[in-house]
């Protein structure tokens, strides 16, 4: 099916434009693609050696996220990244790639160990989201996930960010937040997955497509907004046609980065790091009065509803204005 | 004009909603002038109501002791999002319906004599959901905290990120997060308060990294909404799940506290959150005022009395000039409206120099 989506890109791109709702999807499915490069096989081909690490020290191992060292053309660098399995029975000993907080908080150790060490950190970022289960939110998976996103903005040694794949929302950034975000072309970057957001906005999650498009997930589009410094190109197809030249493409930008943070003292690194995310968000500052509130309901008002015509048909009686703090249903929170 | 007689309709729509409102709890119908006496809770059940910002501030802070800044914040539209309503219609529409700009409202306050930074979210605004304006508000209460060495509160009542500003909304979990690391360096505290609902990208953020977390009973509080797991792993959640209760038996909230007794629980608190002097950073010594006797005993009684006289501002305040000083009120205004300006300029950097240096110096 993969295939067929790509023949269509493929066909696409020689003969008519096709439409941008059909190409964004694309996009998200290459980025899904089963047969796409993860952390453990970009990493293989990036590093002459890889020491994993494994285990929270508190609860367990999360398969979904793996750890260690590894060394990359003589440097000595600490990784973090969520792995996909590559067939349904990794699949499920992965979980899908959808970290639990021990997944957070392997992650969370590594790192201050490799600030410890002044080892350089790169992240490896493909999620469709951390795991939403109860097991998840009974051991505090949203906690896991600030307490890593709050030590990674301190943290005083390099760190390169790189999506590779899906970039889901609270499960992505937590190690994400990086001196520099790097993302490969296919590479889609979301604030919820389009499924979820068009069953929310469009009440059906037929829109994915749609609600793909609005949210302006691809490389391109985060490297406009600022989200991500960089976007490296894809070989041929996409990065699962050739994982090598991908991984070599990856490590001299990789090299080029470390190269260049690693001259940076580390608390010019840190208070950059801290204004790069300090200055992300677009608003802006009115002088204009405040909004005057809803006037309140007098009696005027009450006698004149007394009076409207419409709300005394029979059988159908015209809902009042709704109170706003009026609890809603728990299936629309 | 013909009039008729209401009899006709059904039973249930002679409760005009705007006089009264049903307990969605117990089913009582409770009329809406009593339910605000009672802080909207349920007199019957205590099902607590959902509480817009300015409700929740008047709960919380001394009568009249809030000032509200960086009131004129407004979202943009980064990303041109159009789901079945452009995002700047949907925006107006919440901003005409609360009478808000965002969905949070920022400012400084007392609390029984106590100079906080405080930071109160209203679900009523697109549900409470957090993109740049919030975010920002957020990051700058946290900003405010530490350049004053004040306690930091967060009240939360939110959805989560807020999708139609993608992942510049996201982006704004790490930038919170990051002040409030800054804020733990700095040796200031910060306390939280999760509301019904507090969800997604909020909960995952700022509201859970509270020195101290408290909840209101019953509140919603969890990382993925019940629908968003059936959609993704086809498990139901339990009932009583991703409530306030079930976090404080997972220890991920300090305490759960009827709002009844919130402002007082908060008070006792703040006896506690005080900033603590930070080793060999005191602030620039330079600007240190030189010794002032009447400054300098008046802040040692203030320090003395600090538990017993709830009127007192923080302590540090003393250190400048006794001519300076005014009746306390105007006092609290001064520093901070002659902030005003660069705050409304410029976000951090243009705030940063006019550090209160006397009240820093005072601390170390």
């Amino acid at each position: 099916m993969v295939d067929r989506l790509l023949g269509r890109t493929r066909d696409g791109a020689a003969e008519a434009p096709i439409d941008a709702k059909s190409a964004v999807w694309n996009r998200v499915q290459l980025a899904r693609n089963l047969r796409r490069p993860r952390t453990l096989e970009l990493l293989g081909e990036m590093a002459d050696e890889i020491v994993e690490l494994h285990g929270d020290r508190a609860f367990g191992d999360d398969a979904a996220m793996v750890t260690g060292f590894a060394r990359i053309d003589g440097r000595r660098i600490a990784f973090v990244g969520q792995q996909k399995g590559a067939d349904t029975d990794e699949n499920i000993r992965r979980n899908f790639g959808m970290p639990h907080p021990e997944g957070y908080r392997k992650a969370i150790r590594v790192m201050e160990l490799a600030e410890r060490l002044g080892l350089p950190i790169v992240t490896f970022v493909d999620v469709p989201g951390a795991h939403p289960g109860p097991e998840s939110e009974e051991r505090g998976i949203a906690e896991a996930i600030a307490r890593s996103i709050a030590l990674m903005t301190r943290l005083r040694t390099p760190i390169i960010a790189i999506i590779t794949g899906e970039g889901g929302s609270g499960g992505a950034i937590a190690i994400a937040v990086g001196d520099v975000v790097v993302a490969l072309e296919n590479a889609v970057y979301g604030v919820i997955s389009p499924e979820g957001c068009a069953s929310i906005l469009w009440r059906t999650s037929d829109e994915a497509a749609t609600a793909a498009l609005a949210m302006k997930m691809t490389a391109d589009d985060q490297l406009t907004l600022g989200v991500v410094d960089l976007v490296v190109p894809e070989p041929g197809e996409g990065a699962h046609a050739d994982p090598a030249e991908t991984a070599r493409r990856l490590r001299a930008v990789v090299l080029t980065q470390l190269e260049r943070l690693e001259r940076v003292p580390p608390d010019e690194l840190v208070e950059a790091r801290y204004r790069r995310y300090r200055s992300l968000g677009a608003y802006t500052e009115v002088t204009a009065p405040a909004i005057a509130p809803p006037p309140s309901r007098g009696l005027g008002d009450r006698l004149r509803d007394l009076l409207d015509p419409t709300r005394w048909s029979v059988g159908n009686p015209t809902p009042g204005p709704s109170r706003r703090d009026e609890p809603p249903a728990l299936e629309e929170v | 004009m013909p009039i008729k007689l209401p009899s006709f309709r059904p039973r249930k729509d002679a409760y005009p909603p705007d006089l009264w409102t049903k307990c969605p709890s117990c089913s009582e119908m409770l009329f809406n002038k009593q339910l605000d006496k009672a802080d909207r809770v349920c007199p019957t059940c205590g099902h607590h109501f959902r509480l817009s910002a300015g409700a929740r501030l008047d709960g919380l802070l001394d009568h009249g002791s809030f000032r509200e800044l960086d009131a004129g914040l407004q979202s943009v539209d980064p990303l041109g999002f159009v789901d079945q309503k452009p995002y700047p219609d949907r925006v107006a529409a919440a901003q005409v319906a609360t009478g808000l700009r965002d969905a949070a409202v920022r400012g400084i306050g007392t609390i029984e004599g106590r100079r906080v930074s405080i930071c109160v979210m209203d679900f009523g605004f697109m549900g409470g959901s957090m993109g740049a304006v919030v975010g920002e508000k957020v990051t700058r209460a946290a900003e405010q905290a530490l350049a004053e060495r004040i306690p930091l509160i967060v009240v939360s009542a939110s959805g989560g990120a807020r999708m139609q500003e993608g992942t510049l909304a996201l982006m704004q979990l790490a930038k919170t997060c990051g002040a409030l690391e800054r804020l733990r360096a700095a040796r200031v505290p910060y306390l939280s308060i999760m509301s019904d609902p507090t969800t997604g990208g909020v909960f995952a953020s700022y509201a859970v990294l509270g020195d101290v977390n408290l909840a209101e009973p019953n509140a919603l509080i969890g990382f993925a909404g019940a629908r968003v797991t059936a959609g993704t792993i086809s498990q139901e959640l339990p009932p009583g799940f991703q409530r306030a209760e079930f976090l404080f038996e997972h220890g991920f909230v300090d305490r759960v506290v009827h709002r009844r007794e919130l402002r007082h629980e908060v008070a006792r608190l703040l006896r506690y959150l005080v900033p603590a002097p930070v080793p060999g950073n005191g602030g620039p010594t330079e600007s240190r005022p030189a010794f002032d006797p009447i400054g300098f005993l008046s802040s040692l009684a203030d320090r003395v009395v600090q538990d017993l006289g709830p009127s007192e501002p923080e302590p540090g305040r003393t250190h400048e000039p006794a001519s300076s000083r005014r009746p306390e009120s105007a006092s609290v205004r001064e520093p901070a409206s002659a902030r005003e300006p660069a705050s409304a300029r410029e976000p951090a950097s243009a705030r940063e120099p006019v550090r209160p240096a006397a009240r820093q110096a005072s601390d170390g």
